[in-house]
């Protein structure tokens, strides 16, 4: 091997340790885990960080994180921004309609978590669904995130005009039985989503990583979050799903998520499978 | 060529993509002894063809890729569409909705740069025809970290806007015709 070569082995080996020792002082100072989210993805993100932030190396940042207070939102908003579309996968949504509605049907009253909401894009496209198939009244939606810059972008329901002729026609072909149009108005630059589909929602700061069960769910939807998570992680998050679930309550992840490497798989039986909609077994 | 032996084979492809590969692929044997990644841009309507088309025509085990799973040898994985495909340095698959690179999920750059990451020198990377520069700054990082990076030839590739883009930034890069990048694999990696 010549010296070159040895050298980008070194500094990849370094770069290694200070991505390691950064996430343990995020968690340490505080108690932000990234620890087992999956190396790559977080890798990627990382660097982008630190390049938009100026930052010569990861110790740099470490240090800035530190003793810097500010820096904290800056870096988080990078490690979990996410990019989702309101009605994402419109055959997940028209499964839900026509297959898990008439169960929720069933109970006189609903409790649906969003896990990971991001932008909200997702919690507007179910609480819709929800309306259109008379169920929003009888529903609470619980809204989560560990970053409070999502939770606000969520709880604000803006978005820009440009995404509005995507969303509009996934929604149509998830088999919606309004027009989007119905619950924006469009002004500051973009289209303000209608409050009311806020009446039924509570948004709260909430980590799979670190925290533990919410009340008896009847419906859990967590899309294109556990793809983060390595396989620790992602064990840890779908046992909470099972213990927040009632039972023959349903969980939806995301289209290439699945609860084959988990070890609560058996607590699952696939409902609508190529939908990646799960029931929870009974007893 | 330089590098340890691959542990990985990696490849991009955009306009032109599936001939290219029909050149390569089916030369392979079942038993090739490390996995092969491939990134294909395609629409992203999340209907997946590549991984079907394939099947039938290759020795090698042809799927789409999962996340969290084992990347195996005598195993092809392509990128589903509309997310990026990583590769973890215990040979797992990850995939990511982070936002689009140079327009495209898959990106070509996200998988080349996370080979690189994980298996350093230890990698064999490929960017075939397309019409757009993604793959250019993921094949640098291979290079840079030691791997054996290769180039479909431009002027015989359909598009030459990727292989070109490419080749600037990865001078080392070595420039190879479709049947000679094929024989590489078979010789130099299962043989």
């Amino acid at each position: 091997m010549d010296a070159a070569l040895r050298d980008a082995g070194l500094s990849d080996v370094i770069e290694d340790i200070e991505i390691r020792l950064l996430l343990e002082a995020l968690n340490l100072r505080y108690h932000y885990d990234f620890r087992n989210y999956a190396q790559a993805s977080i890798r990627r993100r990382l660097k982008q960080a630190r390049q938009r932030l100026g930052m010569p190396t990861f110790s740099a940042l470490q240090e800035a994180l530190l003793h810097d207070k500010a820096m904290l939102p800056q870096l988080l908003g990078y490690l979990t921004v996410q990019v989702s579309e309101m009605f994402r996968d419109p055959s997940y949504f028209r499964a839900i309609r026509e297959k898990v509605v008439p169960v929720l049907r069933t109970y006189p009253s609903l409790r649906i978590w969003i896990a990971g909401c991001s932008g909200g894009e997702e919690l507007y496209s179910l609480v819709i669904l929800f309306r259109e198939e008379g169920l929003e009244e009888r529903t609470i939606f619980y809204a989560t995130d560990i970053s409070q810059e999502a939770l606000e972008t969520a709880s604000r329901g803006i978005y820009a005009l440009d995404r509005i002729k995507g969303f509009t026609e996934n929604h149509r072909l998830s088999g919606g039985k309004s027009s989007l149009s119905d619950y924006y108005t469009t002004g500051y630059g973009g289209a303000v989503f209608d409050k009311s589909l806020r009446d039924r929602v509570v948004f709260s700061d909430h980590s799979l990583v670190t925290d533990a069960v919410f009340a008896e769910m009847q419906l859990i939807s967590c899309r294109n979050v556990l793809i983060y998570f390595n396989r620790e992680l992602q064990n840890r998050a779908i046992g909470l799903f099972r213990d927040s679930l009632v039972r023959g309550g349903f969980l939806g992840l995301g289209s290439k998520e699945n609860l084959r490497f988990s070890a609560h798989a058996d607590g699952f039986a696939n409902f609508v499978r190529d939908e990646k909609i799960y029931q929870r077994r009974e007893g | 060529m330089s590098g340890a032996p691959p542990r990985i084979v990696v490849i991009g492809a955009s306009a032109g993509a599936i001939q290219a590969l029909s050149v390569i692929l089916p030369e392979l044997p079942a038993d090739f002894p490390v996995p092969i990644i491939i990134v294909v841009h395609v629409p992203t309507d999340r209907s997946n063809i590549l991984a079907p088309l394939f099947e039938t025509r290759c020795r090698m085990t042809v799927r789409e890729a999962e996340d969290k799973e084992q990347a195996l040898p005598g195993v092809i994985y392509f990128a589903p569409p509309d997310y990026h495909l990583l590769v973890e340095s215990d040979a797992t698959l990850s995939l990511s909705t982070d936002e689009p690179v140079l327009y495209s999920r898959p990106s070509i750059d996200v998988l080349f740069e996370s080979a690189a990451d994980s298996f350093g020198d230890a990698v064999s990377a490929v960017i075939l025809t397309g019409a757009s520069a993604d793959g250019a700054r993921g094949l640098k990082a291979i290079c840079e970290a030691g791997g054996v990076a290769m180039i479909e030839e431009p002027e015989t590739a359909q598009a030459d806007t990727m292989p070109l883009a490419a080749a600037a930034a990865c001078p080392e890069a070595r420039i190879l015709t479709l049947e000679a990048i094929a024989d590489y694999l078979m010789k130099d990696i299962a043989a």
